[in-house]
């Protein structure tokens, strides 16, 4: 059985500039995926460019395939098909997300009627039972209320309720709740969940905060400067963090367990996307690195049953991490 | 919604009375009616009797307040030329204006807001790059060059059209295409930058992101929001529309409110002059008010916010 999405070899660039460097993913179906990396290290552009939702100028290639079928360069209403109908995607801005001109119900019924074979009063009973489903009070009447009627917390429910509209098989949730108070953050990320369990959707959380992903992930992504440098189900990775980039992540953030500690900074900064080192585009940064890492980039490769890495002083890692002086 | 209208409509009578004013002031100060009329050369005592009888020798408040007593009583004077009230000779050339720039504002809202949705849409294409750059010269040829220019190519060249007059429709329509050309072009700026800072905003991209084919995202999603902006500048250019021809109708010796305006001002003909500019500053603030309710039909936050304020 294929997996439900499969992207290969996939890269982006803008005006010559890459900024996805050949990405490799597989999700099967109802599992949830997270995408951990800083800003700009392509979490979001890989979805936006597998969705075909990037300004035009973007120059995209590779393979994207959907239960085996290939969505990359599909025509248009094809496109618009999977788009909302098999895979939907919610967004980091709510306030911007939603259009300030339309009511929630023109919005909500159109994915609807895109999506569903639903006609008439079914569509609004449809648009309200997934209002409720979301947690927005009296469904019914604030259905014709615009999205500035409504806070953050709320819009991002009736995002979510628009992407559940097309029944997807796959929710893309790029930083949901990034732009939300911590207590709305919690609640949002709880129905995520929970609508998940209940619909036995996959999902990919992009986020920045491990945290997030630590709780609501199976299985965990690192990206850095346009590829993944980590693969990992979620338990392992924050336990026993290979790649020095994931270990250095996980070691900025504070246990919550355990004597307290000094908490450690990555030096320096990610590189210019038009000045990307030849090799390994971490070396410059990597406390590990040796001559061969500048030479030539490490290809992901498999260390273990479900787990892969991206690092030719992967074994040193490990060692240093453990505690286990080189020989 | 009836408090904020409440407000916009005090305003803007607030703005007739200070255009009325200044127009009364400056005329008064800028030279004598009785000189300009009768010409330098009358008897003083027929240039007494001249202003005696325009009440021109009144101190200027007195003068004021008398002309503010006159149009509360519906007087907007007589023209001291030929005596007949100043609000006949200005409404027998309204049709003649309006034959201008009824079909100008028609044709730049046709040319300039279809042009900027295309260029928007195919920003950075050779049709973009062409539609910018007529936009550009339109906007900044001032319109007696675009008047000349074009009698020069299709009268005096090509000798297709008239150059000036009245006579038939086809000397309507260099008057009319000087107009439009550049309205069109400053439409069609304005059209293409409020849809490409619509394109950029993320709801624009929640519609693809649920499956919205491009066309529906355009026109259900994309264009609703650029109308917002738009508006304002047609509502200004519905503004120009009684006294907006002043320069092409000159060009053209078209016999509208235009021209009226340019000899009653060389002449002085105070109650003529002082009626056009209170029509025009009608018709700008009511066009504003039309906008501005427009805005409360087309954007629901400020409908709330009129609801609040």
């Amino acid at each position: 059985m294929p997996p439900l999405v499969s992207i290969r070899d996939f890269r982006v660039a803008f005006g010559g500039v890459p900024v996805l460097r050949g990405v490799d993913l597989a999700l099967g179906k109802g599992e949830a995926l997270g995408l951990v990396g800083e800003s700009g290290s392509g979490k979001s552009v890989t979805w936006l460019a597998a969705l075909g939702l990037l300004p035009r100028h973007a120059q995209v290639s590779g393979s994207v395939r959907l239960e085996g079928r290939e969505i990359l360069g599909a025509p248009a209403a094809e496109l618009d098909h999977v788009r909302g109908g098999r895979v939907a995607m919610i967004f980091q801005d709510p306030a911007s997300a939603l259009n300030p001109v339309l009511t929630i119900r023109k919005q909500l019924c159109e994915a609807l009627a895109l999506h569903r074979d639903l006609q008439g009063n079914a569509v609004k009973a449809e648009a309200r039972r997934l209002l409720d489903l979301v947690g927005i009070p009296d469904a019914g009447r604030r259905l014709e209320a615009y999205p500035h009627e409504f806070s953050g917390g709320q819009v991002q429910r009736i995002m979510i309720a628009m992407a559940l509209a097309g029944n997807p098989d796959l929710l893309i949730a790029d930083e949901p709740t990034t732009a939300l108070d911590a207590t709305i953050q919690a609640q949002i990320l709880e129905l995520l969940s929970t609508v998940r369990r209940e619909l036995g959707m996959a999902m990919v959380l992009i986020s920045h905060d491990l945290g997030v992903v630590a709780e609501n992930c199976d299985r965990v992504a690192v990206m850095y400067a346009g590829r993944i440098v980590e693969e990992a189900p979620s338990n392992q990775l924050f336990a026993d963090p290979v790649h020095p980039y994931a270990q250095g992540l996980i070691g900025a953030l504070p246990p919550l367990d355990g004597p307290r500690r000094r908490l450690t900074a990555i030096p320096g900064t990610v590189p210019d996307p038009a000045k990307m080192p030849d090799g390994c585009a971490f070396a410059p940064r990597c406390t590990l690195a040796a001559e061969p890492c500048r030479l030539a980039a490490p290809t992901l490769a498999a260390i273990a049953n479900d787990r892969s890495v991206a690092c030719i002083r992967a074994e040193a890692s490990r060692r240093a991490l453990l505690g286990i002086a080189a020989e | 919604m009836g408090r904020y209208f409440a407000i916009r409509i005090g305003r803007a009578a607030l703005t007739i009375v200070l255009v009325v004013t200044f127009a009364f002031v400056v005329l008064r100060l800028s030279g004598d009616p009785a000189l300009m009329i009768l010409g330098p050369e009358a008897p003083p005592e027929v240039l007494a009797a001249f202003r005696k009888a325009w009440g021109l020798d009144d101190p200027i408040w007195f003068q004021y307040l008398d002309y503010f007593g006159a149009i509360a009583k519906g007087e907007l004077g007589r023209s001291m030329r030929d005596g007949r009230p100043a609000i006949e000779l200005v409404l027998e050339r309204i049709p003649a204006t309006l034959a201008l720039t009824l079909p100008a504002f028609a044709f730049k809202v046709a040319l300039g807001v279809p042009a900027g949705i295309y260029a928007a849409l195919h920003r950075g294409s050779g049709i973009d790059r062409a539609v910018m750059m007529m936009a550009v010269a339109g906007f900044t040829v001032p319109s007696f060059v675009l008047a000349l220019l074009l009698v020069l190519v299709f009268a005096v060249q090509l000798g297709w059209l008239p150059s000036g007059g009245q006579d038939s429709w086809r000397h309507a329509i260099l008057p009319i295409a000087t107009l439009s050309l550049g309205g069109a072009a400053v439409l069609a700026r304005f059209t293409r930058s409020a849809m490409l800072e619509v394109l950029g905003q993320p709801y624009i991209r929640t519609a693809s992101a649920k499956g919205v084919p491009w066309r529906k995202v355009v026109t259900s999603h994309a264009l609703p929001n650029a109308a917002i902006p738009t508006v304002t500048i047609l509502g200004f250019m519905v503004g120009t529309l009684i006294a907006g021809a002043v320069v092409v109708e000159s060009v053209f010796s078209w016999p509208g409110v235009g021209r009226l305006l340019v000899v009653a001002v060389a002449n002085r003909d105070l109650a003529v002059v002082q009626c056009i500019l209170l029509l025009v500053a009608m018709t700008m603030v009511t066009s504003n008010l039309i906008v501005d309710f427009l805005y409360g039909f087309l954007d629901p936050r400020l409908r709330a916010k009129g609801a609040h304020a």
